[in-house]
């Protein structure tokens, strides 16, 4: 073992987690030390932004780093962590997911009167897991970061402390999670056991040695693919999505869904298509059933809710079908597809959510539902606000994989990659699917265009609960979406820079 | 003039944007700027005759832009003699469609023309694009503005019919996009080039197995649209549930999208499949069936709007029999109809639209005898009746017989079962004018049903004009079609054994 050393490329290693923590801990060190007034969560909201520009800047100095750097990737700290494309992609995602949590948060929050600075902390804290759990080349630097993560989500889903509904959440998502978590720590250990390192490297030289007929192989990544299957929601380990992410705050039900899932996939990219590659046999049957479930189960559990955010859960799932579909094509265009999915994915979800945010309204207590939970609660918003409305709809094109959107674009590269690899069995079935989603989606749009308001709605015309972060997080990512859809050139060239450097 | 067919195929997307600026309460200004720009959308369009020379192979006015080079993407558009004739069909209707609106606009006028206008934008688009996956882009466009305009603007079933259509067009339309690719791939494996260009498509051989495959899910996405039975039954829901113009669109020219799709994709990339006897005879069934079921569901109607509607199933057989007749005769009569249908079946829809608006009712047994309180109404009708039906000296009759002159060729029992259709044809059509325009006057309430206005007459009009143009001299579209047909024939007669 080598001496402990610290250079200056551990140091670039280090240096956006070390800022996202070292902020975390002064989010919470101004709470006690300023007077708790409203103006100064407010101002907790300005100096979050702030760090997030820090962040920014940090991973801007690592991405001027790799482009310098030979084979485009800079291992750190012998071999435990790495900052290439991949983890750079996941970071920009998961930095821009944070962003639009802190931008959309606190008009909710200050509704459910749990505007606390611990909030922001948190948020910190889960983007610094997560920036592990996309640059660690190394089983317990990965694992930590998965368990950070999901330590900070555990309690950001219960935040708001009055609501039952948000307790539940936190403990189911608490407990399956901590068993998913307990599938991939074993899964580890027999990997660390085969190889006798926890370096990846050394484990993918193991598992190539001892072959995907070897018994510890195979219980090694069918645990690990079970656990990792759970972080983002594939059926069957899917059952805590729903009410994680009903109960949870609707911006933290954004954050689950778009970073922690884009984390989760970043964690699956690494580990099979990278060090597990050869252990293809074992791996692509399981996810081929997960994928051709989740699109079942997604879809048709949509279908039939009325609450929105379970709503979102069910088609988040499918949309976590058509991503792992990615994986069962095994090649560039399939890794180029996950990764031009997982982007799109992220930026319709975000805005999809800042749309659903701004819906909360405060709610009489006599009432059993919340204002802005049901789909119902969509009804004639059109005519109250059309230009959130149209945007909604555009968001809603994209999820459903219509073009011009970007949305489109992402269905388009996974099916020329199943095609291209000749899975044309599942090629049909996910093409298939598209008119599903295209039905469950356009529920929303009816809703919101189709039907007359309740007579009882039209006198009582209540704003929004929209705010200049929320209008700023909707129409940023709408726009986008259209953007991409028209002109996807520059999206490609980057998924094309990144697949080159997947190690 | 370089960019005419852009100029044209964006004008309407100009509009859209026009009234997308324009405050909701300036519904008169909204409903201005749409006509004014659906207006000079088809004036724009009448350049392109000038500048397009008749009898010349392949695609002319070609216009080429690099768009999404790493998949091999372009904006690549272009016209020969089909798509003139579909393009100045599709401005001409959007533009009265556009204006049969004129005293519906209201409040909720601003998403009905925005809508409107792009839907214009992607008719236009479908039949000018030269690059599959623009081609794509754009027939997925025409479903969206359609779902609003049937499910915001609709009948009373309005939200069921907006979505069952929207659904069943998309599955269809999905599957012609896995066609779509594998084609990609194959030419990409023989030339080394990924490149959704038609015109370099077609250089492609292919498996006969992988051929007949990629020909089924073609026609999925086509056959949907046309609609060939049994893909059907989105039609009657659709047309019946939207407003008079939304029924204009979607019968003129939305389900011409579909017999293009067959005459500018599926024949001229897979002339194997096309021509393999089986898929032929299977084709030529479904429209079989088509002419002779939607011809015999017209005579059970009571649903004046319904009627129409289902004659469309009918007149679409006919088109894609003279398709799969694959022969000149057959495939410039398909052409020249699908224009006589887009005329007749336009004019079909504005005159029940008319009468809705007046009557509020469609149920043809409150009709009877209008003749007498709206001559002028119940002369275009007949004018129409009598299009649609192929009566000699208006436009129907050049088509039918051309097609079935054309079907007669290759056999005699196609021909024979289509003559059966156009018999029903008459039928139902004479019957419902005779029920609905003829005898005593049997309600007092159409006593004071006010005959065609000024600017109804003005929209009825140049489709009058037309339906007796092409009828007594159809001999300008021969010409346009004939050199474009005659490749297509060509090409497939280079592939017969």
């Amino acid at each position: 073992m080598a001496p402990f050393s610290y250079n200056a490329t551990d140091h670039l290693a280090l240096l956006p987690p070390i800022l996202m923590a070292l902020f975390a801990c002064a989010i919470m060190l101004l709470d006690v030390l300023s007077p708790s007034a409203e103006s100064s969560r407010r101002g907790t909201v300005f100096f979050s932004l702030l760090g997030m520009t820090f962040v920014a800047y940090s991973l801007a100095l690592q991405i001027r780093a790799v482009t310098h750097a030979p084979g485009f990737a800079i291992p750190a700290f012998q071999g435990s962590l790495i900052i290439d494309a991949l983890s750079l992609f996941t970071n920009g995602l998961v930095w821009f997911s944070t962003v639009i949590l802190l931008l959309c948060a606190y008009r909710y929050l200050e509704i459910a009167h749990e505007h606390r600075s611990e909030f922001y902390a948190l948020a910190f804290f889960a983007e610094c897991g997560m920036y592990f759990m996309a640059g660690a080349v190394d089983l317990i630097a990965l694992f930590v970061g998965l368990e950070t993560s999901a330590l900070a989500f555990y309690i950001l889903v219960g935040f708001t402390r009055a609501n039952r509904q948000s307790n539940e959440a936190a403990l189911k998502y608490l407990l399956l999670g901590a068993m998913a978590s307990g599938f991939v720590a074993y899964g580890f250990s027999v990997l660390y056991g085969i190889s006798g390192s926890t370096q990846l490297s050394e484990v993918s030289k193991a598992v190539v040695r001892r072959g995907s007929a070897d018994p510890f192989v195979i219980l090694a990544v069918v645990t690990i693919a079970v656990g990792l299957l759970f972080k983002i929601a594939g059926v069957p380990f899917h059952t805590w999505a729903p009410d994680a992410y009903d109960g949870a705050p609707t911006p933290v039900t954004a954050h689950i869904a778009v970073a922690s899932k884009v984390a989760g996939f970043a964690v699956l990219i690494r580990l099979l298509l990278g060090s597990l590659a050869s252990a293809r046999p074992i791996w692509a049957p399981i996810l081929a059933v997960t994928a051709v479930a989740s699109l079942t189960v997604g879809s048709i559990a949509a279908l039939t809710q009325d609450r929105l955010k379970r709503f979102f859960a069910y088609s988040s799932i499918a949309h976590a079908g058509y991503i792992l579909l990615g994986f069962l094509a095994d090649s560039d265009d399939g890794r180029r597809g996950i990764l031009i999915y997982v982007f799109i994915y992220a930026l319709m979800n975000l805005g999809a959510f800042a749309f659903l945010i701004s819906l909360r309204r405060p709610g009489s207590a006599a009432d059993r539902h919340t204002p802005g939970d049901l789909i119902g609660d969509l009804r004639g918003l059109s005519k109250r606000h059309p230009l959130q409305a149209a945007l909604f709809v555009v968001l809603l094109l994209s999820l459903s994989g219509l073009p011009p959107t970007a949305g489109f674009l992402a269905k388009y590269f996974i099916f020329i990659a199943l095609i291209n690899t000749g899975h044309i069995t599942l090629a049909v079935i996910a093409a298939a699917y598209v008119a599903v989603s295209l039905y469950f989606y356009f529920r929303l749009v009816r809703e919101m265009y189709l039907l007359e308001p309740r007579p009882a709605e039209q006198h009582t015309v209540e704003p929004l609960a929209s705010s200049l972060g929320i209008r700023l997080a909707l129409g940023t990512t709408a726009g986008l979406t259209l953007l991409i859809g028209l002109y996807p050139e520059p999206l490609l060239r980057l998924a094309f820079l990144v697949t080159g450097g997947v190690p | 003039m370089p960019h005419l067919l852009s100029l044209v195929l964006f004008l309407p997307l100009a509009g859209l944007l026009a009234v997308l600026a324009i405050p909701t309460t300036q519904w008169r200004a909204i409903r201005l700027t749409a006509n004014f720009f659906s207006l000079l959308t088809f004036l724009a369009s009448l350049l392109i005759p000038a500048f397009f020379h008749i009898g010349v192979p392949g695609f002319q006015m070609v216009e080429r832009a690099s768009w999404i080079p790493t998949i091999g993407a372009q904006y690549l558009i272009g016209i020969d003699g089909i798509s003139l004739l579909l393009v100045l069909l599709s401005t001409l209707i959007s533009a009265l469609a556009m204006w049969c609106s004129w005293n519906n606009a209201s409040e909720r006028g601003k998403l009905y023309y925005a809508m409107l206008l792009m839907l214009e934008t992607g008719v236009l688009g479908v039949f000018l694009s030269l690059d599959l996956f623009l081609f794509y882009l754009f027939w997925d466009v025409v479903l969206i503005p359609m779902y609003f305009i049937i499910g915001i603007y609709g009948g009373p079933r309005r939200s069921y019919a907006a979505i069952k259509f929207f659904v069943y067009t998309l599955l269809g339309s999905v599957f012609m996009l896995l066609g779509f690719l594998a084609l990609y791939f194959q030419y990409a494996k023989q030339f080394g080039v990924y490149t959704f260009d038609l015109t370099k498509l077609i250089q492609v051989t292919l498996d006969p197995a992988i051929e007949k495959w990629i020909f089924f899910a073609l026609f999925l996405g086509f056959a949907v649209k046309v609609p060939m039975f049994p893909f059907h039954t989105w039609l009657p829901d659709a047309h019946v549930e939207a407003p008079t113009a939304g029924s204009v669109l979607l019968a003129s020219l939305l389900l011409k999208m579909g017999t293009y799709g067959f005459i500018r994709f599926s024949l001229p990339l897979l002339p194997r499949a096309s021509m393999e006897p089986w898929i032929v005879n299977l084709m030529v069934t479904l429209s079989l069936i088509a002419i002779i079921y939607g011809a015999l569901v017209c005579l059970t109607q009571r649903d004046w709007k319904k009627l129409i509607a289902y004659s469309s199933v009918s007149h679409l057989g006919f088109c894609t029999l003279g398709i799969f007749a694959l022969n000149q005769s057959g495939l410039s009569g398909s052409v020249i109809q699908q224009v006589n249908h887009g005329i007749s079946t336009a004019l079909l829809f504005l005159l029940v639209g008319f009468i809705y608006e007046r009557r509020h009712s469609r149920e043809i047994s409150d009709f009877g005898g209008l003749a007498q309180v709206m001559p002028a109404f119940a002369t275009v009708f007949a004018i129409a009746v009598f299009s649609s039906a192929g009566l000699p000296l208006l436009n129907g009759f050049i088509g039918d017989f051309t097609i079935l002159s054309g079907a007669f060729a290759v056999n005699r029992i196609w021909a024979g079962v289509g003559v059966i259709g156009l018999i029903l044809g008459a039928a139902y059509l004479l019957w419902l004018y005779q029920r609905t325009m003829m005898g005593p006057l049997k309600y007092e309430a159409n006593r004071f049903l006010s005959d065609l206005s000024i600017r109804e007459r003005l929209i009825v009009f140049p489709l009058v004009i037309l339906a007796f143009a092409i009828g007594i001299y159809p001999r300008p579209l021969f010409e346009a079609v004939s050199s474009p047909v005659q490749e297509i024939v060509e090409r497939l007669n280079s592939v017969r054994f």
